[in-house]
Protein backbone atom coordinates (compact mmCIF):
# COMPACT_ATOMS: atom_id res chain seq x y z
CA UNK A 1 0.00 0.00 0.00
CA UNK A 2 1.54 3.28 -1.12
CA UNK A 3 1.59 6.15 1.38
CA UNK A 4 0.16 9.30 -0.08
CA UNK A 5 2.73 12.05 -0.42
CA UNK A 6 1.91 15.30 1.34
CA UNK A 7 0.99 17.97 -1.12
CA UNK A 8 0.25 20.75 1.26
CA UNK A 9 2.51 22.83 3.45
CA UNK A 10 0.88 24.43 6.49
CA UNK A 11 3.08 26.85 8.42
CA UNK A 12 2.39 28.71 11.63
CA UNK A 13 4.36 31.94 12.08
CA UNK A 14 4.01 32.99 15.71
CA UNK A 15 7.12 35.13 16.15
CA UNK A 16 8.03 38.51 14.76
CA UNK A 17 11.75 38.95 15.27
CA UNK A 18 14.05 39.27 12.27
CA UNK A 19 15.56 35.83 12.79
CA UNK A 20 12.18 34.15 13.26
CA UNK A 21 10.50 35.73 10.26
CA UNK A 22 12.82 34.18 7.69
CA UNK A 23 12.20 30.44 8.15
CA UNK A 24 8.44 30.53 7.45
CA UNK A 25 8.86 32.77 4.40
CA UNK A 26 11.79 30.91 2.89
CA UNK A 27 10.10 27.54 3.32
CA UNK A 28 6.75 28.79 2.06
CA UNK A 29 8.17 30.30 -1.10
CA UNK A 30 10.32 27.23 -1.74
CA UNK A 31 7.28 25.03 -1.16
CA UNK A 32 5.17 27.00 -3.61
CA UNK A 33 7.98 26.82 -6.16
CA UNK A 34 7.83 23.04 -5.79
CA UNK A 35 4.11 23.02 -6.60
CA UNK A 36 3.17 22.35 -2.98
CA UNK A 37 -0.06 24.09 -1.96
CA UNK A 38 1.13 26.38 0.83
CA UNK A 39 -0.41 28.53 3.53
CA UNK A 40 1.12 30.51 6.37
CA UNK A 41 -0.98 31.24 9.42
CA UNK A 42 0.33 34.39 11.15
CA UNK A 43 -0.52 34.60 14.81
CA UNK A 44 0.66 36.55 17.87
CA UNK A 45 3.94 38.26 17.11
CA UNK A 46 3.92 36.78 13.62
CA UNK A 47 1.36 39.45 12.75
CA UNK A 48 4.21 42.00 12.86
CA UNK A 49 5.50 40.51 9.62
CA UNK A 50 2.22 41.37 7.89
CA UNK A 51 2.03 44.97 9.10
CA UNK A 52 2.37 47.53 6.31
CA UNK A 53 5.99 48.54 5.89
CA UNK A 54 7.13 46.48 8.86
CA UNK A 55 8.63 43.38 7.24
CA UNK A 56 11.91 45.12 6.38
CA UNK A 57 12.13 46.70 9.83
CA UNK A 58 11.92 43.72 12.13
CA UNK A 59 14.50 43.49 14.87
CA UNK A 60 16.54 40.92 16.71
CA UNK A 61 17.79 41.36 20.26
CA UNK A 62 21.20 40.12 21.42
CA UNK A 63 20.03 39.76 25.01
CA UNK A 64 19.24 36.22 26.16
CA UNK A 65 20.16 35.06 22.67
CA UNK A 66 23.26 32.92 23.32
CA UNK A 67 23.07 31.39 19.84
CA UNK A 68 23.94 34.68 18.14
CA UNK A 69 27.11 34.24 16.07
CA UNK A 70 28.73 37.18 17.84
CA UNK A 71 28.70 36.59 21.57
CA UNK A 72 27.45 39.57 23.57
CA UNK A 73 27.12 39.32 27.37
CA UNK A 74 23.55 39.95 28.53
CA UNK A 75 24.67 42.83 30.73
CA UNK A 76 25.89 44.58 27.58
CA UNK A 77 23.03 43.39 25.40
CA UNK A 78 20.48 45.12 27.63
CA UNK A 79 21.94 48.58 27.01
CA UNK A 80 20.05 51.08 24.83
CA UNK A 81 21.05 50.76 21.21
CA UNK A 82 22.19 47.16 21.44
CA UNK A 83 19.08 45.74 19.80
CA UNK A 84 19.58 48.20 16.93
CA UNK A 85 23.20 47.14 16.67
CA UNK A 86 22.41 43.43 16.63
CA UNK A 87 19.68 44.04 14.05
CA UNK A 88 22.08 46.02 11.88
CA UNK A 89 24.66 43.25 12.15
CA UNK A 90 22.20 40.57 11.12
CA UNK A 91 20.87 42.65 8.22
CA UNK A 92 24.46 43.13 7.10
CA UNK A 93 25.06 39.37 7.07
CA UNK A 94 21.85 38.85 5.10
CA UNK A 95 22.91 41.38 2.49
CA UNK A 96 26.39 39.93 2.25
CA UNK A 97 24.94 36.46 1.66
CA UNK A 98 22.53 37.91 -0.93
CA UNK A 99 19.46 36.78 0.97
CA UNK A 100 16.23 38.34 -0.28
CA UNK A 101 14.53 40.94 1.91
CA UNK A 102 11.44 39.87 3.82
CA UNK A 103 9.26 42.22 1.75
CA UNK A 104 10.56 40.54 -1.41
CA UNK A 105 9.80 37.10 0.02
CA UNK A 106 6.28 38.25 0.94
CA UNK A 107 5.76 39.50 -2.62
CA UNK A 108 7.10 36.26 -4.05
CA UNK A 109 4.82 34.32 -1.72
CA UNK A 110 1.77 36.20 -3.00
CA UNK A 111 2.93 35.82 -6.58
CA UNK A 112 3.28 32.06 -6.16
CA UNK A 113 -0.15 31.73 -4.61
CA UNK A 114 0.86 31.16 -0.98
CA UNK A 115 -2.12 31.90 1.25
CA UNK A 116 -1.22 34.43 3.93
CA UNK A 117 -3.74 34.04 6.72
CA UNK A 118 -3.86 36.42 9.68
CA UNK A 119 -5.28 35.12 12.93
CA UNK A 120 -8.43 37.07 13.79
CA UNK A 121 -8.23 36.40 17.49
CA UNK A 122 -4.68 37.64 18.01
CA UNK A 123 -5.40 40.62 15.77
CA UNK A 124 -8.03 41.55 18.34
CA UNK A 125 -5.66 40.84 21.24
CA UNK A 126 -2.90 43.00 19.76
CA UNK A 127 -5.30 45.67 18.45
CA UNK A 128 -4.26 45.16 14.82
CA UNK A 129 -6.77 45.96 12.09
CA UNK A 130 -6.90 44.67 8.53
CA UNK A 131 -6.04 48.15 7.19
CA UNK A 132 -2.80 48.02 9.19
CA UNK A 133 -1.64 45.01 7.21
CA UNK A 134 -0.39 44.46 3.67
CA UNK A 135 -2.83 43.67 0.85
CA UNK A 136 -3.66 40.19 -0.24
CA UNK A 137 -4.10 38.55 3.13
CA UNK A 138 -6.98 36.46 4.41
CA UNK A 139 -8.34 36.57 7.94
CA UNK A 140 -9.21 33.38 9.73
CA UNK A 141 -9.20 31.46 12.95
CA UNK A 142 -7.82 28.21 14.25
CA UNK A 143 -10.33 26.13 12.32
CA UNK A 144 -9.25 27.75 9.06
CA UNK A 145 -5.66 26.70 9.64
CA UNK A 146 -6.56 23.23 10.89
CA UNK A 147 -8.87 22.49 7.98
CA UNK A 148 -6.08 23.32 5.58
CA UNK A 149 -3.50 21.39 7.59
CA UNK A 150 -5.68 18.32 8.06
CA UNK A 151 -5.49 17.26 4.44
CA UNK A 152 -2.23 15.63 3.58
CA UNK A 153 -0.05 18.47 4.81
CA UNK A 154 3.43 19.01 6.11
CA UNK A 155 2.91 21.12 9.20
CA UNK A 156 5.59 23.44 10.54
CA UNK A 157 5.66 25.94 13.39
CA UNK A 158 7.97 28.89 13.84
CA UNK B 1 30.11 18.42 -22.55
CA UNK B 2 27.59 21.19 -23.08
CA UNK B 3 23.94 20.36 -23.54
CA UNK B 4 21.81 22.50 -25.83
CA UNK B 5 19.44 24.81 -24.04
CA UNK B 6 16.37 26.70 -25.21
CA UNK B 7 16.59 29.31 -22.45
CA UNK B 8 19.27 30.45 -20.04
CA UNK B 9 18.58 31.71 -16.54
CA UNK B 10 21.32 33.35 -14.53
CA UNK B 11 20.82 33.02 -10.78
CA UNK B 12 24.39 33.96 -9.91
CA UNK B 13 24.63 35.78 -6.60
CA UNK B 14 21.20 34.63 -5.47
CA UNK B 15 20.67 32.79 -2.24
CA UNK B 16 18.00 30.24 -1.32
CA UNK B 17 15.14 30.23 -2.17
CA UNK B 18 15.51 32.58 -5.15
CA UNK B 19 17.22 30.14 -7.57
CA UNK B 20 14.33 27.72 -7.14
CA UNK B 21 11.69 30.45 -7.46
CA UNK B 22 13.24 31.81 -10.65
CA UNK B 23 13.68 28.28 -12.04
CA UNK B 24 10.02 27.49 -11.48
CA UNK B 25 8.89 30.61 -13.31
CA UNK B 26 11.29 29.97 -16.17
CA UNK B 27 10.35 26.31 -16.60
CA UNK B 28 6.63 27.16 -16.45
CA UNK B 29 7.19 29.47 -19.40
CA UNK B 30 8.86 26.78 -21.51
CA UNK B 31 7.11 24.50 -23.96
CA UNK B 32 7.02 20.79 -23.18
CA UNK B 33 10.37 19.19 -23.95
CA UNK B 34 12.36 22.42 -23.91
CA UNK B 35 15.50 22.73 -21.81
CA UNK B 36 16.42 25.49 -19.38
CA UNK B 37 20.06 26.17 -18.54
CA UNK B 38 20.23 27.59 -15.02
CA UNK B 39 23.45 28.99 -13.58
CA UNK B 40 23.85 29.48 -9.84
CA UNK B 41 26.62 30.31 -7.39
CA UNK B 42 24.76 29.01 -4.33
CA UNK B 43 26.24 25.59 -3.41
CA UNK B 44 22.92 24.63 -1.83
CA UNK B 45 21.31 24.66 -5.26
CA UNK B 46 23.00 21.38 -6.16
CA UNK B 47 20.85 19.53 -3.66
CA UNK B 48 17.86 21.84 -4.18
CA UNK B 49 17.69 21.37 -7.94
CA UNK B 50 17.62 17.57 -7.54
CA UNK B 51 14.91 17.92 -4.93
CA UNK B 52 12.97 20.36 -7.09
CA UNK B 53 13.02 18.16 -10.16
CA UNK B 54 12.10 15.11 -8.07
CA UNK B 55 9.09 16.91 -6.64
CA UNK B 56 7.85 18.70 -9.72
CA UNK B 57 8.43 15.84 -12.15
CA UNK B 58 10.68 17.80 -14.52
CA UNK B 59 13.94 16.26 -15.61
CA UNK B 60 17.38 17.28 -14.45
CA UNK B 61 19.17 16.36 -17.67
CA UNK B 62 22.72 17.35 -16.70
CA UNK B 63 24.74 19.27 -14.14
CA UNK B 64 28.17 20.88 -14.60
CA UNK B 65 30.71 22.89 -12.63
CA UNK B 66 32.11 25.97 -14.32
CA UNK B 67 34.59 27.55 -11.91
CA UNK B 68 32.55 28.85 -8.99
CA UNK B 69 29.32 28.36 -10.90
CA UNK B 70 26.94 25.40 -10.89
CA UNK B 71 25.16 24.78 -14.17
CA UNK B 72 21.89 22.84 -14.37
CA UNK B 73 20.01 21.69 -17.45
CA UNK B 74 16.32 21.16 -16.71
CA UNK B 75 13.92 19.68 -19.24
CA UNK B 76 10.25 20.53 -18.96
CA UNK B 77 8.67 17.09 -18.67
CA UNK B 78 5.02 17.90 -18.00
Amino acid sequence: METEKANRLAIIAAHGTLDAAYPPLILATAGAAMDIETAIFFTFYGLEILKKGKADHLQVAPIANPAMPVSIPNIVGMLPGMTGMATGMMNGWMQKAHVAKLSELLEAASEFGVRLIACQMTMDVMGIKKEDMIDGIEIGGAATFLEFASQNAISLTF
Amino acid sequence: MATNADQTLDCSGMACPMPILKTKKAVDALALGQVLKMVATDPGSVSDMTAWTNKTGHELVATERDGDKYVFYVKKAK
